[in-house]
């Protein structure tokens, strides 16, 4: 398997205060990664500063072979990196079709279309005239998706998709991914809910306070050690 | 008699006022930006067109398209390199570098064409006319001046819902954060969109040209009649700022009917009474 | 935010200094009818009015987030009222104008509360459509001389003294104490509660609301009396000009333009902003003087490059680099 994406000692700031301490995360090629941790850990900073919404200037960023840091994020975009964004982001005036049709701006060729994603979720076919925010929470999450599929990235990147979702809903929305997967896609899975993340991903990483502080295959990582670098072990805390 | 023909040569008027608007609407709907020098760019846009064709001889149709693409590309240039920059949450520097801009232009059309009024003589568009009745006759160029309203307005609203650029537009209207993770590139995206405006205004001034006399400090009375338009039509509609701009010529015209001085001051508190009763505009979208 | 250094006490020192000299400065003013000759006093006239007007466009722009471009509908008010109380009404001079302002004070709350339904640029432009009326409807007035004007009679300028030179002076210290209250109003306001609230309003309304401030009560309140501090500049204007007409009167370019260039060069959000703003308009305008139409290309060039450059204006930018303060309004250790 290549190297899809592979990040070398990421920082970012928000203005004065650092929200990321040297992250190493890689991605292969149709792989899919899991990165956890609660809230406020810098996991969507990561992937804020990996699509360019954040500066990451003299980073050193690889995706397919450039590397990415520092530039803008229309430029990633194309280069195939395609963000499902934190609370969904439909373009309210447009209809959910146009909202698929914009993800295809940045179009590479690939297996996804307007009728792939329609394929991938048959619910939005109904719906497809609406104006993209007049959906259900899931159902705008699935045009989230579809949204970014439309433009055949190589690497998808999902920020918290399950977010403000019922526990049915996010486990039909996650039945998408195996056959994402199967289109040639990477997925790199933003997740506050563990065990939705551990079920899907080949890999984990887990987050905490700005590090990456576990990282395995959810077979190899127990209980434990999972809360361990959730939450921080005890003797940090008493040391903090 | 003569109060239903005010009103008519009023919904003629309101179609140049909504020429003048539109393009404010535009770039309103998109970026959220008021260029106080919008006026200006009117005024010289009717410049170019009687210098084209009073100055340099240029036929008529030729000048028309060269004016416009002057208009096009200098508007995408100038936000290119200048607006772009001041674009932000801070409301202060859009309004402060328009504001330089007005008087920039005001005092170089002043510096290059004099303080003379102008006008561009139309000939037989100007006093060719369609005489209904003995009180009631509609000009060739007024009624020209509201067909191209309409068909402008109509044609932009067919960018906007039927083009990828147009949702594109829409798009970056609505989130410009995320535009750019779609592959949009918001520096191009804005400049498009001033673009589009400046062409409008293009063919606002070439009107502006043939209907009145105007001089270098003109442009400040058209930014307001645009503005009055657009609040009254109410913010990101486009055929509302149509209704708008007809509301303010009927009030005009009406004004100008009880009294020639009356004309500019009747619409301002037109403006100012649905300000009042209506302060989001007959149609508002936003 | 950058933090405060707290051991530049240079800067105290300096600041201190800088207070000496402009306090030397106004002593120095005080006492120019014996050292200025007639054309330098006019000058210092007219560059107190402008301060007053700067410290009035900079209390709503700066602190209160309400950018007007129609404050010339108050200077005109001030005049036309001012105009109309003394000619009509018989009443002193030195009555006439505070009333006048009074007045327009009263005036501004209706229109206010037109303007303020409105936001951000859409209440800029509305203030000007505001000034605009009040234009249109002064050119109809005939007994104030309509689209023409009127000038004052001769008896009401010769009642403020009785020699040329005794008048001259008169009007010299109106001005200077409309200059000089402008900046103690600014920063009296500034160091009371009423200050901390326009500051909260500026850093963040929404954040400022939240904690319990009355913003849009404020910021009316604001409005009200930048419009009655303005005209009073706007009655004593006229009171020299000894002249009104309707677009002399509501001039964008004079009581706009030039005050919103003032207080952006000198640097907005700040009260020495204003005074640095007057001194170097006044500058500008003395080597411009026969630059015609570039003069006003210029300080439209001026403006676009000082929101490119640095927003903060000349003062901002020295405050940013070195924590000075000649009128200090916040409450830190120095």
């Amino acid at each position: 398997m290549t190297q899809l994406l592979e990040t070398t000692n990421l920082t970012a700031f928000y203005g004065d205060f650092q929200a990321l301490f040297g992250i190493d995360v890689s991605v292969q090629d149709g792989e899919c990664v899991a990165l956890i941790g609660s809230n406020g850990a810098g996991k969507s900073t990561f992937l804020r500063a990996i699509t360019g919404m954040i500066p990451a200037k003299g980073q050193n960023v690889n995706f397919g072979g450039q590397n990415v840091a520092g530039m803008t994020a229309d430029k990633i975009h194309k280069a195939g990196m395609a963000m499902v964004p934190e609370g969904r982001r439909l373009f309210p005036s447009l209809s959910v079709e146009e909202n698929l049709l914009i993800g295809a701006a940045g179009k590479r060729p690939g297996p996804w279309s307007l009728d792939g994603v329609y394929d991938l979720f048959p619910d939005l076919v109904a719906k497809r005239h609406n104006p993209g925010t007049a959906l259900s929470g899931g159902q705008q999450q699935m045009v989230a998706i579809g949204r970014a599929l439309m433009s055949n990235p190589q690497l998808l990147l999902c920020d918290e998709i399950s977010l403000g979702l019922a526990p049915k809903v996010i486990k039909d929305i996650y039945t998408a991914v195996p056959k994402i997967r199967a289109g040639g896609t990477a997925i790199l899975v933003v997740e506050q809910d563990v065990g939705q993340a551990m079920a899907v991903a080949d890999r984990v990483y887990c987050f905490m306070e700005g590090r990456v502080t576990l990282s395995g295959t959810p077979d190899s990582l127990t209980r434990a050690q999972i809360a361990a670098a959730y939450f921080g072990s005890n003797e940090d805390e008493e040391a903090a | 008699m003569v109060w239903i023909n005010a009103i008519l040569q009023g919904v003629l008027l309101g179609g140049l006022y909504a020429l003048f608007a539109a393009g404010l609407s535009l770039m309103f709907g998109v970026m959220r930006f008021i260029n106080i020098a919008h006026g200006d760019f009117i005024v010289t846009a009717a410049y170019l067109m009687v210098a084209f064709v009073t100055g340099w001889s240029i036929h008529p149709a030729v000048a028309v398209v060269l004016v416009l693409i002057s208009l096009t590309t200098a508007g995408y240039i100038n936000q290119r390199i200048l607006l772009n920059r001041v674009l932000g949450k801070d409301i202060l520097p859009p309004i402060l570098v328009t504001f330089g801009m007005s008087i920039i232009i005001q005092n170089a059309l002043l510096e290059i064409f004099s303080a003379d009024s102008r006008r561009l003589p139309a000939g037989w568009l100007e006093t060719g006319s369609i005489t209904i009745s003995d009180a009631i006759s509609i000009g060739w160029l007024p009624l020209m001046m509201f067909g191209a309203a309409v068909a402008v307005i109509g044609g932009l609203q067919l960018v906007f819902y039927k083009t990828a650029l147009g949702r594109m537009l829409r798009a970056t209207s609505d989130d410009p954060e995320i535009v750019p993770l779609m592959g949009g590139n918001n520096a191009h995206i804005f400049a498009v969109a001033t673009a589009l405006a400046s062409l409008v205004v293009g063919i606002a001034g070439i009107f502006l040209a043939m209907k009145t006399n105007f001089d270098p400090s003109a442009g400040p009375a058209r930014l307001l009649f645009a503005f009055e338009a657009v609040i009254i039509g109410g913010l990101g509609s486009l055929w509302g700022t149509l209704a708008g701009g007809i509301i303010l010529g009927v009030a005009q015209t009406l004004g100008a009917q009880i009294d020639a001085g009356y004309q500019i001051l009747a619409g301002h508190l037109v403006f100012l009474a649905l300000l009042v009763v209506r302060p989001r505009g007959l149609f508002p979208k936003m | 935010m950058t933090s405060v250094d707290m051991t530049k006490t240079p800067s105290a020192n300096l600041s201190m200094v800088l207070r000496l000299f402009l306090l030397a400065a106004v002593a120095g003013l005080a006492f120019a009818p014996w050292w200025a000759g007639r054309a330098d006093l006019r000058l210092l006239m007219e560059a107190f009015s402008f301060l007053a007007l700067a410290q009035m466009w900079n209390l709503l722009a700066g602190y209160t987030g309400l950018i007007s471009v129609g404050q010339q509908a108050f200077v005109g008010l001030g005049g036309y009222l001012f105009f109309a109380l003394a000619m009509f009404t018989g009443l002193p001079v030195l009555f006439a104008i505070p009333l006048a302002a009074i007045a327009t004070a009263v005036i501004a709350i209706p229109t206010g509360w037109i303007a303020f339904r409105l936001q951000g640029p859409y209440f800029a432009i509305g203030t000007w459509v505001i000034a605009e009326v009040f234009r249109l409807i002064a050119a109809q007035i005939s007994a104030l001389g309509g689209g023409s004007g009127i000038s004052l009679p001769v008896a009401i300028a010769k009642s403020l003294a009785d020699s040329r030179a005794g008048r001259e002076m008169v009007m010299y210290y109106i001005a200077f104490a409309i200059g000089i209250v402008s900046v103690l109003l600014v920063w009296g306001l500034l160091r009371s509660k009423w200050g901390l609230a326009l500051t909260a309003i500026r850093d963040s309304e929404p954040a400022a609301e939240a904690v319990g401030v009355a913003t849009r009560r404020v910021k009316f309140m604001i409005y009200v009396l930048a419009a009655f501090y303005t005209s009073i500049t706007g009655a004593f204007v006229f009171l020299q000009k000894l002249r009104i007409t309707p677009d002399a009167a509501f001039s964008l370019n004079e009581w706009t333009a030039f005050v919103i260039f003032i207080v952006v060069i000198g640097g907005i959000g700040s009260i020495e902003g204003p005074v640095i703003g007057v001194v170097i308009f006044f500058f500008l305008r003395e080597i411009a003087a026969d630059w015609g139409t570039w003069y006003l290309i210029m300080m439209g060039g001026i403006a676009i490059a000082v929101m490119l450059v640095d927003k903060r204006g000349v003062w901002g930018a020295i405050k940013a680099r070195i924590n000075l303060s000649i009128f200090p309004v916040s409450k830190t250790l120095d």
